[in-house]
């Protein structure tokens, strides 16, 4: 499978997630947004940074650039779409998922390592973990509250298109290992299709054994 | 054609929290002012021409809708003046 990670001016995890990719065995290249995505894209990567320096919201600029009609065709073709960090405000800012990605409780930005829960096994971006399953990735964002209209977060979650909770090294939730304030401890959902994920956390920086911890991986070994 | 000043005001909707009002606020406190409550809230002054101030609202209107505000967490509101 080939993955574009697509470049917009301001992203900076684009490397980090083709050297992750690349780890795997996956082949992965970076994409400048105006050149539009390569005949050959069969997965999409939006990476994270601050696109656009965050401009109005974190996400909207990159959201309404003329790539992102291409995306969006992709993901509804079922072309397999990972959005991390402001590639997850991004997605929920273009309407790819719900909800949107909002300035911290703590008004701080927040660079550490979380704990998430595994809501779900049966979608290309968890196979690789067990239900319940706990993971150890960083987050690194200012803008990473998880806010939406609590009747269609009870839609979302009676979808369960919830992939990711926010939880304690024993999988607890709950405001002690919720690190930005999202509602229901959401760290990363699901759009229209399970073949198209965003979440706040960085996969790509827990993937390279030299750097940590490698529990990533299984995210992204939806592109193999 | 005539020309206008349509003013959209963006303001995060009941109930979601603001973390950056919040801050304000208690900087307001620390520098002794009392107060209740702080809302913010964005202003984009738009300068264009139109046939009619309904018409000038109504393309205002949509340039909220589609990236000034973000309905899932925002409500906007939108004045129009002749310039």
């Amino acid at each position: 499978m080939t993955v574009s990670i697509v470049r917009f001016g301001g992203s900076n995890c684009d490397r980090d997630a083709k050297r992750a990719l690349e780890h795997l065995g996956i082949d992965a290249e970076i994409v400048w947004h105006e050149d539009g995505l390569p005949a050959d894209t069969e997965g999409i990567v939006l990476p994270g940074g601050f696109s656009y320096g965050d401009y109005l919201r974190a996400g909207a600029m990159a959201a309404r650039a003329p790539i992102m009609e291409e995306v969006r065709e992709a993901a509804s073709d079922g072309v397999p779409v990972l959005g991390v960090c402001n590639g997850a405000q991004i997605g929920c800012e273009s309407g790819l998922t719900p909800g949107a990605f909002t300035t911290n409780e703590s008004a701080r930005f927040q660079c550490e390592h979380v704990h998430l829960r595994v809501e779900r096994t049966d979608t290309p971006w968890t196979a690789a973990y067990e239900e319940g399953e706990v993971i150890e990735v960083p987050i690194a964002h200012g803008e990473g509250r998880y806010e939406i209209a609590d009747d269609r977060l009870a839609t979302l979650e009676a979808e369960d298109r919830v992939l990711f909770r926010y939880c304690d090294e024993h999988g607890e939730v709950g405001p002690h290992a919720n690190p930005n304030g999202s509602k229901h401890d959401v760290a990363g959902v699901l759009g229209d299709r399970d073949t198209v994920a965003v979440l706040m956390p960085h996969p790509e920086r827990a993937t390279l054994p030299d750097v940590g911890p490698t529990d990533g991986q299984g995210v992204l070994r939806a592109f193999e | 054609m005539t020309a206008y000043t349509a003013t959209v005001t963006v303001r995060l909707k009941r109930g979601v929290l603001d973390p950056e009002a919040e801050t304000t606020k208690q900087a307001l406190e620390r520098l002794g002012f009392e107060l209740e409550e702080l809302r913010s809230s964005d202003r984009f002054e738009i300068d264009l021409e139109a046939t009619s101030a309904d018409a000038a609202r109504e393309r205002a209107d949509e340039m909220a809708e589609r990236l000034l505000a973000n309905p899932t967490i925002h409500d906007y509101d939108v004045e129009v003046d002749e310039r």
